[in-house]
């Protein structure tokens, strides 16, 4: 990519030596209605509860856990969709998380999301130009007479025909639709780049090659992300860091390597452990298994002390009265368990 | 669910069964064409698939979207809008032919010698009728009995598939019933008159991975249980590992590789197949560049001449002539091994795997 | 449940009372003479004074309004020269020309609307909910496409110029006119035939049209292929589990469409000649009878709200994800 045309007036402050993203015991509680004939006291779904996060410059953060654990309700609060209930987030060391929209701009164009539903996301009556052109306008990033041959410069960014920049989202595949969501993001030349599941709807064949691309982004613009998404091999992948998340918090955090090789938390070793391995029928010992019982409790009224400990194994009595907190227990690796150890063999086969 | 007490993790391992060759076929798919009219053309969906299932064993339909690994399975249980789908070739489950049979077989068929589980509970199961209520209808359209003999049958049905309480639970609704818990009684539904073969589309892919777990381990309990003949239609390649004996992959609409589960897996012999574990990013080891398969699978309107994969394939100019684009490969045996078959050209594909694509794979 | 059904009651009622105040306030404030014409051509100053005097149109608007409510809610009196009418609650007030209390006389219109529209919403409902649903099962046949075609001819005609052919053509028909269902159900029901199949037919269209876009929404769903593949027929799939579904939301545009229907049978009223409450707020109207069109006003808002809630707490019966509100 070229160097930029008009470089937009900034208009984001920041504090020297401070990381490029931070939360700090951010919550996110939504009102519920009570159920039941004669509740009538307000319900709180928790579903962020507490989370710490910590993103460098040009460093990707994989944030994974199941369906309810708060993952995506994170995405919305990092790039400001939502407003936090408490605890503050910080972009190179300044507060956004009560921001007003007029303030926020700025940090907008530098906070960019990428969503899963390529199919949703995308206006069907606008053309793909219209689509990153206004983005671009959008914020600023260039003068009118220059848009056209940025859009096309994204477009091939992408990997999309930059001619094609006249057609319509209905006209291009599920992966190229991703391809355009990415493009949009990218115009604004964001710092950072949430994405929640962004191929979770592809096939595999065509999420290898948005995960190409998004790795080549990263080197090549020096992007960070924060990456949400299910599929554990996917994150690993991408990842750095990865951050497991259960019931709106998180459990367990650290470096990809130790987190998926020692991993401390029961939860993280639960999950590794029920991904199904190709590996078995290459001659790799099938691993043993750890079989959760249950499914995840309600948000509205998660257990008391540890949130995970009514499908926990190890729980003894302190686990019901007393929360435990994030704390380092390996370098870099933060996890947060009484009885917090690594497997005593590997969960995951190792491959030959 | 919170009437679940804690449990230490149940330590389940799983080793391949061998391959049972010769035992007869449960469901047998003969050259089975399925094909749509539409107001843009012929959707050719499914092109001369032909495969067979005995009882007590698990064959995996692999393929991507528009592969035609859902419609060849609704095929299977009658399930096209006759006026809307053109079928021919030959479906026989338990010697019966299924693609000229009459509305009124069918739906003795259906649900009875065979039966389905879709791939998202949440709408699969009608939100306004009670999980019980659901279960019994199934029963009673094949049983001659009693509200309240079905009504204790699904609750057995409830507690074999592992959902606790089921003498309440018979009464809720779905939107009461977690995700895990709603394809719990979706199975129980299928299961309830012990089918013999069972056809399972995407069971697990709208569940999470914990999830997931407990329903592959529950299929694969109950088949052992009920000895049925399972057909088990995923993208997952992980998922298929766990739980098939055998693998078809469909690409295009036809079956590109076909054999045990080790073998094809373990060494594929179809440029689509290698693409695919290409494509999958492993959970151990230093993470390598994935090699993605080039392009998008082609329209089922226009399917390509020649080998369907050839505009996606890296290896067609290994082969001589213009074979790939003019000549539609035959699905057979490609190396000494007879027991499992591929489609393609390519000269000694395992050592084209071995050499080439082996020391690549994540 | 309970708590629901509750909360809705009340907020129905504050609904009645804000439009009542708000119609109230429309019509005193309008610059008429009721008392004019009450007092006819031949009047005096002194008369027309008396009998503003009487109907309390001499008090301020305010005062009127607090009077009103109270009559409904308690009665009230009137006096005309010396002469003291007591108006039981709930006391809607005379009618300025007929001398009537107008509860009277909404009382003897409103059984012939509700008759009418209810009998109609019985054709329609019937015909529309069955031809969509076939209509839908044969999705793109010559059959699907005739009846799809009937609807938009029976669409294109004008209620009115439909209600006007049936009275002129169809003779064969009984003599149209109102007999109380109480005296005798026969002849109740044969005087209603030609405003029911007027109603009928031509809302029977648009209610095919609706059925048949949900239940082809409805057929195509999940749950809908599950059914099939249970093994049970195809009569019971589509009838039990595609209608259940495919009803919900017609059953909402019904509960809308009633009420509009309630207060504008004024056509049929008036082409079959039956005494209703749109025949009764037209001669109203057209007299300046501001009692009788309150009344009228009151209570097509109390059927609006009425039915509308009705349609929620079925909507609950059809619907268990919603009984909990």
């Amino acid at each position: 990519m070229t160097a930029a045309t008009t470089p937009a007036k900034s208009g984001v402050r920041s504090v020297p030596g401070a990381p490029l993203l931070e939360l700090e015991n951010v919550k996110m509680h939504f009102k519920a209605k009570g159920e039941g004939l004669l509740a009538r006291k307000t319900q709180w779904v928790q579903a962020v509860d507490g989370v710490d996060l910590t993103v460098q410059p040009g460093e990707t953060l994989g944030l994974v856990g199941e369906s309810g654990c708060g993952k995506s309700t994170t995405a919305r609060l990092i790039t400001r969709l939502l407003e936090p209930t408490a605890g503050q987030i910080r972009y190179q060391g300044v507060d956004i998380a009560h921001m007003s929209e007029r303030k926020l701009r700025p940090y907008r164009r530098e906070i960019q999301l990428i969503f899963q539903d390529p199919y949703s996301s995308l206006n069907p009556r606008h053309t793909v130009g219209t689509i990153v052109g206004t983005a671009l306008r959008t914020h600023g990033m260039v003068a009118k007479s220059g848009e056209l041959s940025r859009v096309q410069e994204l477009l091939e960014v992408v990997g999309l025909n930059p001619e094609h920049y006249n057609r319509y989202p209905h006209e291009f595949s599920g992966g190229q639709r991703q391809r355009i969501g990415i493009a949009r993001a990218l115009a604004a030349r964001p710092k950072i780049i949430v994405a929640d599941e962004p191929v979770s709807a592809l096939d595999v064949s065509i999420q290898a090659q948005v995960m190409n691309l998004l790795e080549s982004l990263r080197k090549e613009l020096g992007i960070a992300f924060v990456f949400i998404a299910h599929d554990l091999g996917v994150v690993r992948h991408f990842c750095d860091r990865i951050a497991v998340m259960y019931l709106g918090r998180v459990v367990e955090e650290g470096p990809r390597d130790s987190l998926y090789e020692k991993p401390q938390h029961p939860y993280t070793q639960a999950l590794l452990s029920a991904v199904p391995d190709i590996g078995v029928v290459r001659g790799v010992p099938p691993k043993n298994r750890i079989r959760l019982v249950g499914d995840v409790p309600s948000p509205v009224d998660p257990p008391s002390g540890c949130r995970f400990r009514t499908r926990c194994w190890k729980a003894q009595d302190i686990c019901a009265t007393d929360d435990p907190a994030l704390i380092e227990r390996a370098p870099a690796q933060r996890v947060a368990c009484h009885f917090a150890e690594p497997p005593a063999e590997s969960i995951l086969a190792e491959t030959a | 669910m919170s009437d679940q007490t804690p449990g230490a993790p149940t330590t389940v391992s799983r080793v391949p069964r061998e391959s049972a060759a010769g035992e007869e076929a449960y469901l047998e798919v003969t050259d089975l064409q399925v094909q749509f009219p539409t107001a843009d053309g012929l959707v050719r969906a499914v092109q001369g698939l032909s495969y067979s299932v005995p009882l007590r064993r698990t064959l995996a339909i692999v393929g991507e979207s528009g592969s035609g690994k859902s419609v060849s399975s609704m095929a299977v249980l009658g399930l096209h809008d006759r006026r809307v789908a053109r079928i021919t070739g030959s479906i026989k489950v338990g010697g019966r032919e299924i693609v000229n049979m009459s509305d009124k077989d069918l739906e003795g068929f259906r649900g009875g010698d065979a039966a389905m589980i879709f791939q998202d509970p949440q709408s699969s199961l009608h939100p306004y009728f009670t999980v019980g209520d659901q279960i019994m209808e199934s029963y009673r359209a094949h049983n001659n009995v009693s509200k309240r003999a079905a009504k204790e049958r699904a609750i057995d049905m409830l507690n074999r598939v592992g959902i606790p309480n089921p003498k309440r639970r018979v009464d809720q609704y779905p939107h009461e019933f977690s995700g895990g818990m709603r394809q719990r009684a979706m199975i129980a539904m299928a299961l309830v008159n012990d089918p013999k073969l069972l056809i399972a589309d995407e069971p697990t892919t709208a569940l999470d991975v914990t999830v997931q777990a407990q329903i592959l381990d529950l299929i694969a309990d109950l088949q052992r249980d009920f000895g049925s003949a399972v057909v088990f239609i995923t993208h997952d390649l992980g998922v298929v590992a766990e739980i098939a004996d055998d693998i078809l992959v469909m690409y295009a609409g036809t079956a590109v590789e076909h054999g045990p589960v080790n073998k094809i897996l373990g060494e594929p012999l179809h440029p689509y197949a290698w693409g695919l574990l290409e494509s999958i990013p492993a959970l151990t080891g230093e993470p390598q560049p994935l090699h993605p398969i080039p392009g998008s699978p082609p329209s089922l309107l226009a399917v390509p001449s020649g080998c369907p994969f050839h505009p996606r394939c890296e290896f067609k100019d290994r082969v001589p002539d213009d074979w790939c684009t003019t000549l539609r490969p035959e699905l057979v045996p490609r190396t000494a091994d007879q027991g499992r078959t591929s489609r393609c050209h390519l000269k000694e594909p395992d050592k084209v795997f071995a050499t080439e694509v082996l020391p690549r794979l994540p | 449940m309970l708590l629901y059904i509750l909360k809705r009651v009340l907020s129905a009622i504050s609904v009645v009372i804000v439009t009542l105040v708000a119609s109230f306030a429309l019509f005193f404030f309008a610059p008429t003479d009721p008392a004019g014409v009450i007092c006819g051509p031949r009047c005096t100053p002194e008369r027309v004074a008396d009998i503003e005097a009487s109907l309390g149109l001499d008090q301020p608007k305010a005062e009127q309004i607090l009077l009103y409510m109270k009559g409904i809610v308690v009665g009230r009196e009137y006096s005309t020269g010396g002469v003291v009418r007591e108006c039981a609650a709930p006391c809607l007030g005379y009618s300025y020309t007929l001398g009537q209390p107008v509860t009277k006389l909404i009382g003897a219109a409103l059984p012939v609307t509700v008759s009418i529209v209810l009998g109609g919403a019985v054709v329609y409902l019937l015909v529309g909910v069955l031809a969509g649903t076939i209509a839908a099962q044969v999705r793109g046949t010559s059959l699907d496409r005739f009846v799809v075609g009937t609807t938009l001819v029976v669409q294109a005609i004008p209620y009115f110029v439909f209600a006007l052919l049936i009275a002129l053509y169809a003779t064969f028909l009984p003599d149209s006119g109102y007999h109380p269902i109480t005296e005798n159900p026969f002849l109740w029901a044969s005087g209603l035939l030609a405003a029911w199949l007027t109603v009928g037919v031509t809302n029977a269209a648009s209610y095919t049209r609706y059925s048949r876009a949900s239940m082809i929404e409805a057929l195509g769903q999940d749950f809908v292929r599950t059914a099939t593949s249970k093994g049970i027929s195809r009569r019971r799939v589509v009838y039990r589990h595609g209608l259940r579904a495919g009803l919900t939301p017609v059953v909402t545009i019904f509960g809308i469409d009633l009420a509009f229907q309630l207060t504008g049978a004024i056509f049929t009223e008036s082409i079959f000649n039956l005494p209703g409450l749109g025949q009764l707020a037209l001669r109203a109207f057209g007299q300046y009878d501001l009692p009788v069109l309150m009344g009228g006003v009151l209570i097509g808002s109390v059927l609006l709200v009425v039915m509308n809630l009705v349609v929620d707490i079925v909507y609950t019966f059809l619907d268990p994800r919603v009984r909990l509100g």
